[in-house]
């Protein structure tokens, strides 16, 4: 079933005559896995902030329905309450908030919506353990500020932990693979590939065929100038690598 | 900054006084204005020892010459009428007299109010080893724990009750770190000074728990002056907790109180405030306390150290800068302060560290929050003396902004006249950024709770230093300050 359907979306900036989105079509099913790609400036990260519903782009046109129902009604922590969850880009810092009190309260406030019982403060930290584990990541990590002081390859596993303890239905990461070494790169590619576990659907937004050598998409789109320019099975990647994005503009040109 | 976003935080700030409300006690209180009869009134009526009496009088002198010479403090960064000093009443006490033997002899209405302020004086007993010393508007009205206190040898009274039965410790250091000659206020406090605290901790001693008053200023143009004197000897160690809370009232209320600590070889003095008065018509800024306090500490000895924590809500205007003289070899001083400003809120608030020792040393975290169209100043100073050898100062002042139309400052003065000190001043001002938020929203979290994660991070280096007891009541305190109407 279509957990997450996008239908001729246009989007802009909040009162500024540019548009970024210029009708994107995109249908993700529950437990699929699609890689969105392209060039710098095409929208991709765009599309990952209108999803989680960032307030300075303006829905111009089209739809996004969620689960069956229109996700542009609902305020940014309504959708993250839904299930939406967004591996930032750029994580932000929280100087003084701890991993564990930030995360004790986005857990709970996302449990509390779905109807399940708060986690008692043993639950939630062997949770945290568990999942710290999962990931290899050091523990010390949820002793310290939110993102404070982290590393870039620290603040992208972060994201990863956050993804596996919010448990979400519909998983956005973008550009997570950007700027990491081999080694933290495959460190999240193991964490999304355990979390890719048939009840979710993840949209990876990149830059690089790289991380799909580690994450096995079940589609890859490529975005160009605001639209999906092109769609395909896995092996459109390693086409991308070898020719660039100019041969797909070059085609969809002469189409036109 | 989005428009939700400005509108949500700048309508947080229109949520009510939570503690306006006002006991209904008989009072008596002393006519208006600074004269000698109200001087020796107060004196009379507190049965006071004659070498007080003239104490009280040799301040009222200076502090008469210093109104009538028609002085002003125009130096802070705040805004407000200069108090008409005889237009004030100086005194009042309830009338059923103080110093009850038992808790059961207090009033019902005195009881209930610290009910109502989620303080049950009764269960404070039982609770967690704070010992409370409650100061109902100038007079101590109920005194617990004193008990185990004694068996220490611990002294922990209404200020009036020491001067009578300790007057000789008394007599020795009152006076001796803030003298009256110190500044108007202190002037006015030394003449006036209603009631307050005294600890005096014995050598060698550990206050066996954390000693805690409850100051309320409570009667129409009343002003409150508190005096507290804290004497640490040679090894003891004390912790004092001061929290505040005033009843809504329509005149602006003066409150000028006196703090000296005095610390010997090895002691160590922890103090720590909250203050949550009255701030005020959240529209107009009317009717709100003025807060103008002296409060400072002696590193007598070697190898002192004195600690201020502080954190401030309330008040329309608050001016104080507690400050410590590191006059013993490597003592030292520390304060840590968060000032919330909002409504037409004012506050200039710092510290002074003073360096006279040789390896002394001082840390300074000042955090200050502005919403609505409140200003909030950090004045500080760090003075090294030309003897005080290897002298270190760390301070770090940041400033948080909740909104377009309020206001942080920042006045840093350092005077070094040693060259081996070394000092760092770090300062930094932010607006709570859309990004942080949107942060937040996306991991589920609204409005309210978002800004109350992101506001007590920026205090969590202050409040940390906090007393356990006293963090939760800080935290709490905060999360109210930050309630407001959200959507």
């Amino acid at each position: 079933m279509a957990l997450l359907e996008i239908e001729n979306l246009h989007v802009g900036v909040e009162d500024e005559d540019i548009r970024i989105l210029n009708g994107v079509d995109l249908t993700l099913d529950t437990g699929a896995l699609h890689a969105i790609m392209g060039p710098n400036g095409s929208g991709k990260s765009t599309l990952a902030s209108v999803l989680a519903g960032r307030e300075e782009y303006e829905v111009l046109e089209g739809s996004i329905r969620y689960d069956g129902e229109d996700l542009l009604e609902l305020e940014p922590e309504e959708r993250a309450e839904a299930g939406v969850f967004l591996a930032f880009q750029y994580p932000v810092e929280l100087p003084g908030v701890s991993m564990t009190n930030f995360l004790k309260e986005a857990v709970n406030s996302v449990r509390e919506a779905r109807g399940q019982e708060e986690l008692s403060s043993t639950e939630f930290l062997q949770q945290m353990r568990e999942r710290a584990d999962m990931l290899g990541l050091d523990a010390d990590l949820t002793k310290r500020s939110v993102n404070e002081g982290f590393s870039g390859g620290e603040k992208k596993r972060n994201e990863i932990f956050q993804l596996a303890m919010l448990e979400p239905r519909l998983a956005i990461l973008d550009e997570t693979d950007s700027g990491l070494d081999i080694d933290a790169l495959q460190s999240v590619a193991n964490g999304v590939n355990k979390l890719r576990d048939g009840s979710r659907g993840f949209l990876v937004i990149t830059h690089y065929e790289r991380i799909l050598q580690y994450i096995v998409p079940d589609r890859i789109h490529v975005m160009m100038d605001g639209q999906i320019a092109r769609s395909g099975d896995k092996d459109l990647a390693e086409t991308l690598e070898e020719h660039g994005y100019e041969w797909i503009r070059e085609e969809v040109a002469a189409a036109a | 900054m989005s428009t939700s976003e400005t509108q949500y935080l700048e309508g947080k700030a229109s949520e009510d006084y939570k503690h306006g409300f006002y006991t209904d006690i008989d009072a008596e209180t002393a006519p208006d204005g600074l004269t000698e009869d109200v001087v020796r009134y107060i004196a009379h009526r507190k049965d006071e020892p004659e070498w007080l009496l003239e104490w009280r009088l040799k301040a009222f002198r200076h502090a008469r010459d210093r109104i009538d010479g028609g002085e002003t403090i125009d130096w802070a960064h705040l805004d407000y009428e200069a108090p008409k000093f005889d237009e004030i009443s100086y005194f009042s006490a309830p009338k059923e007299t103080a110093s009850y033997d038992s808790i059961d002899e207090v009033p019902d209405e005195i009881l209930e109010t610290f009910e109502r302020l989620g303080i049950p004086l009764e269960e404070q007993k039982a609770l967690t080893g704070v010992a409370v010393d409650a100061v109902m508007d100038s007079v101590s009205v109920a005194t617990t724990f004193k008990e185990k206190l004694k068996e220490k040898g611990v002294i922990f009274k209404s200020f009036g009750e020491a001067a009578k039965e300790h007057p000789e410790i008394v007599r020795e250091y009152m006076g001796t770190v803030v003298p009256y000659t110190d500044n108007l206020y202190a002037a006015i406090n030394s003449a006036v000074f209603s009631d307050g605290s005294f600890v005096y901790v014995p050598e060698g001693v550990t206050c066996p728990m954390e000693l805690s008053t409850y100051f309320r200023i409570n009667e129409a143009g009343t002003g409150q002056f508190e005096r507290t004197l804290i004497v640490a000897e040679p090894g003891a160690y004390v912790s004092y907790l001061e929290g505040c809370t005033a009843p809504m009232r329509k005149e602006n209320q003066l409150h000028a109180a006196v703090v000296e600590l005095v610390a010997h070889e090895d002691a160590e003095i922890k103090y720590s405030t909250i203050q949550n008065w009255y701030p005020g018509d959240p529209d107009t800024g009317e009717g709100g306390v003025y807060n103008l306090v002296t409060k400072r500490g002696l590193c007598k000895g070697d190898n002192s150290k004195i600690s201020w924590t502080q954190l401030e809500t309330g008040s329309a205007v608050t001016q104080k800068y507690p400050s410590v003289i590191l006059a013993g070899d490597d003592s030292v001083g520390e304060f840590y302060s968060v000032a919330f400003t909002k409504g037409h809120q004012q506050a200039d608030t710092g510290t002074k560290m003073q360096h006279i020792g040789k390896n002394t040393k001082s840390t300074i975290i000042s955090k200050g929050i502005s919403a609505d169209v409140a200003d909030n100043s950090y004045r500080g100073q760090v003075k090294v003396s030309k003897n005080a050898d290897n002298a270190r100062n760390f301070s770090q002042c940041d400033s948080m902004l909740l909104g377009p139309d309020c206001g942080a400052h920042t006045y840093p003065y350092i005077e070094s006249n040693n060259p081996s000190a070394q000092i760092e001043h770090e300062a930094t001002t932010s607006k709570v950024g859309e990004d942080q938020m949107f942060y937040c929203h996306q991991r589920g979290l609204g409005e309210e709770e978002a800004l109350k994660l992101i506001v007590n991070g920026f205090c969590q280096e202050v409040l940390q230093e906090l007393p356990m007891e006293f963090a939760v009541e800080a935290k709490e305190l905060l999360d109210i300050e930050l309630e407001g109407s959200v959507g």
